[in-house]
Parts: C-alpha cells; sequence; structure tokens
C-alpha cells in the first residue's frame, strides 16, 4: 500500500491529536473484533497490533496496520467481507 | 495542497498502441506555455519513431533504456527522473518546470503512478498531475473488449483524447465515446481530430491548481448526475474485461465521518486495491464546514484536497469509483456500515 501518510493523519484538526489518536484506535478495534485481532496505543508513538493466539506485532501507523493484520491472520480483512458487516450491524443495533 | 504547489508536476501520456500518443505529445509540447517541460519516453513499440520525434521536440529527452515501463524498468523510471532532477539542480538541463511520461502501448499505467508517488525522493520534489489517456475511436471498442491493459489506461485517466475520430463513421464514433464512458464516466472526453487541443485543459488544469480545482470537482460530479445512464449491471464475464468493470457514483445524505472513512478506504485498498481502479469525490467531514476533496488510483491515496467553498448547492459528500468485480451495493453496504459505527461510537461516548 503505497498511500501518503499525510492522507489519513487526523480529522482536520477538528479535535485534539490525542482524543483522535485514541478515536481511531477504539473505531478500529470494533472492525479488527470481526478479526479476533486488537490494536492497542503504544506510547502515542506507535501502535501494537495483537492476535487472540498472543502474536504481536508493532506498527507505525493507520496505513500498517491492514498488511500486519493480513500477515496476522493468513488472509484478507476486506471491509466488504459479509461477516464483518453482520458484526457491525449487530455492533449498532446494540445500542 | 499548499505543501504540494512547489512540487512540479508530472503528467503520463498513455494509451494502446497506435492510439496516437506521440502525435498529442507533439501538438501538446508545440504550445508555448509547456516549452519548458522535459518528455521522458520508453522505447518499447512504436520504438524508431517515438525515439525520432521526441528528440526533434525536447533536447531534454531521455530515452528510457529497456522493455516496458510498468514491470522491468520501474527502477528505471525511477533512476531517470532522479536522474533528470539531478540534472536540472546542477544547471545542466533548463529548469524545467512539468515532466511528461509517455507511456508503452501495452504499459499498465498504475506501477508507474506509483513510482511517482511513492518513490520517496521522486515524491519529495514531483507530484502527479492529469493521466492523458488517448483512444483510438476505430478500434477502441474492441480494445476495451480484449485488453486489460487498455481498460486501466481509461479507466485511471484524467483526461480522454479520442483520436481518429476523421477516419471512423459517426456511429463508430458514438459506439467509441459509449465504451469509454461506461468504463470513465468522469473523465472530460476529447476529440483531437477536428479542432486544437487545449493544452492547459490537458496537463495543467487539475485538483492541485488553485484556480481550477473547483473546475475539476465539478466535472468529476457532473458524471455522478448521470449516473443511472453509465452504471451497468455486475457481470463476470472473463472474455471481456470492459464488462468487468463498472463506474458509478455514491450519493451520502448524512456527512462523512473523516477517521471512518480512513479506515474503510485504507482497509478496501489494502484488500481489494487490484480491484479499485479509481476513487474520487468530495465529502462533507463531520465538523468540518468546507468540503474535502479525495482522490486515489488503486493502492495510491492521494493527501486529501481542502476546498474553499463548495462546487454547487449540493452539500453531500459524492463520490465516484470504478471498480473491477466489486458493485455498488457492495461499496455502498460496507462504506455506510463503517459510518454508522462512528456515528454510533460518537453518541455513545457523548452520553458517557
Amino acid at each position: 500500500m503505497s498511500a501518503s501518510p499525510e492522507a489519513f493523519g487526523g480529522r482536520q484538526g477538528v479535535v485534539p491529536r490525542r482524543q483522535e489518536r485514541l478515536y481511531r484506535v477504539k473505531l478500529i478495534n470494533e472492525i479488527l473484533k470481526s478479526f479476533a485481532l486488537r490494536l492497542d496505543d503504544w506510547q502515542g508513538q506507535s501502535f501494537i497490533l495483537s492476535s487472540r493466539t498472543g502474536k504481536t506485532e508493532i506498527v507505525d501507523d493507520l496505513m500498517a496496520v491492514w498488511p500486519a493484520a493480513e500477515k496476522m491472520i493468513g488472509r484478507q480483512l476486506d471491509p466488504m467481507d459479509p461477516a464483518l458487516l453482520a458484526h457491525l450491524r449487530h455492533q449498532t443495533m446494540g445500542h | 495542497m499548499t505543501k504540494e504547489l512547489g512540487h512540479i508536476p508530472v503528467n503520463i501520456i498513455t494509451g494502446f498502441l497506435g492510439s496516437g500518443k506521440t502525435t498529442l505529445l507533439q501538438r501538446l509540447l508545440n504550445s508555448d506555455e509547456f516549452a519548458d517541460t522535459a518528455v521522458l519516453i520508453n522505447e518499447f513499440g512504436e520504438v524508431g519513431l517515438d525515439h525520432h520525434l521526441l528528440e526533434e521536440i525536447d533536447e531534454n529527452t531521455l530515452l528510457l533504456q529497456s522493455g516496458c515501463i510498468c514491470c522491468t524498468i520501474r527502477g528505471d523510471l525511477k533512476d531517470a527522473i532522479r536522474d533528470l532532477y539531478s540534472r536540472r539542480e546542477r544547471g545542466e538541463i533548463p529548469a524545467f518546470r512539468r515532466l511528461v511520461v509517455e507511456t508503452t502501448g501495452l504499459a499498465d499505467p498504475a506501477p508507474i503512478l506509483a513510482t511517482i508517488t511513492s518513490e520517496p525522493v521522486i515524491r519529495h520534489h514531483f507530484r502527479l498531475g492529469n493521466v492523458i489517456t488517448t483512444v483510438d475511436a476505430v478500434n477502441v471498442v474492441m480494445q476495451l473488449r480484449r485488453q486489460p491493459e487498455s481498460v486501466k489506461q481509461v479507466a485511471v485517466a484524467d483526461r480522454i483524447v479520442l483520436t481518429k475520430t476523421d477516419l471512423a463513421k459517426p456511429d463508430v464514433v458514438k459506439k467509441a465515446r459509449d465504451a469509454v464512458r461506461r468504463v470513465n464516466p468522469a473523465a472530460p472526453l476529447i476529440e483531437s481530430a477536428n479542432a486544437p487541443v487545449d493544452p492547459s485543459l490537458l496537463l495543467a488544469h487539475d485538483i492541485h491548481d488553485d484556480s481550477h480545482k473547483l473546475a475539476e470537482v465539478a466535472r468529476w460530479l457532473e458524471a455522478t448526475r448521470h449516473d443511472d445512464h453509465h452504471e451497468r449491471p455486475h457481470r463476470h464475464d472473463a472474455n471481456r474485461h470492459d464488462a468487468r468493470i463498472t463506474a458509478f457514483a455514491l450519493v451520502f445524505e448524512r456527512p462523512m465521518d473523516w477517521t471512518a472513512f480512513g479506515i474503510w478506504l485504507t482497509m478496501l485498498l489494502q484488500s481489494r486495491g487490484e480491484d479499485v481502479l479509481r476513487v474520487k469525490g468530495i465529502l462533507n467531514v463531520v465538523g468540518v464546514p468546507t468540503p474535502v476533496v479525495i482522490h486515489g488510483v488503486q493502492h495510491i491515496v492521494h493527501p486529501p484536497v481542502h476546498m474553499k467553498k463548495w462546487p454547487d448547492d449540493d452539500k453531500r459528500s459524492r463520490i465516484v469509483f470504478i471498480v473491477r468485480d466489486i458493485s455498488k451495493e457492495e461499496i455502498a453496504n460496507s462504506l455506510s456500515a463503517f459510518n454508522r459505527l462512528a456515528r454510533d461510537l460518537d453518541r455513545n461516548h457523548d452520553a458517557a
């Protein structure tokens, strides 16, 4: 993936950087749950991606999450995956 | 983006074999406005002809040494651009203000775009300008059916030049226009045979040009108004390459969560980037009063461009997609689900 690092840097300065970072992690985790993965902030500098089976990897930015996750679970994380969408529907209907 | 203003724009001229790339290039470079343009060509295909013509056009021409740009010479393209830049900096060649790369007729343009936008040194000094694709009115319908490279060349274009319309009957030209429009409804389609081409419209008016970006976005959005006309049923026919491509526009009533959109698009491009030939649109972002323009080609996402105002009264997010083997519903359902999730998280956060 070759996106400019600044392409998805944040919410256009509307929220403080740290708050935005936490929000991003929270949102990604809702997606990653469906693939039995989890992302944690690492000292505000990078992120730690971990699997339920105990694999971990440090990733620098949002762009790097997907290739690392793909390697970890051995398949692509397709945002159009029906199981993922069913999971998201369930999440949003729960509230 | 302001950051990119000082960058040297790079235009790509692509198009199938015999579609008139070099003739177009000659016409463009004859214009005084683009006299200080450096040109890189590739020797595969229309070999000697390209070489001689272009040497006469521009002394800055550097001939790439081997085969096809897209796979074997990506390194060469990188070296060629870096070399040109060093020579420019050392004053060995004039300080060109624009670079044009002419691809081979058989080239997949995506790796060339990737080289320009991703190679660390190049992207520091250059930025991608318009991709111009020549299509031959007589042969394009057949080429789009049979040649995957041809479909890609049309799909990634910012400008399409229909050539040889003087050699074809009106119904053939109409069919050619329709076939091209189905693959790429958003790029201006210019017929070059009967009228002079406007070099500025082709080369310079792009999304990074402050005086034209509003018009450029308005052109994209024009495609969204004719969406029903251009959209085609989702089919799997491995023998017809153009039948696997769908171009459509999505309109979102609710403002888009920027973070959710970023997560969604990067995830989509990582998993299906090969099939996402083009994404471009204007977003109404939550918490941001002015529109944000996004555009991407395959795995490449450009930095978002902030607009000072909306191009028209419609303030909804509108995105044009050109995709392969993906339906409009799949994209719409998926992006809506991500955006809904963000709204939900925000609401819960506010309630907490």
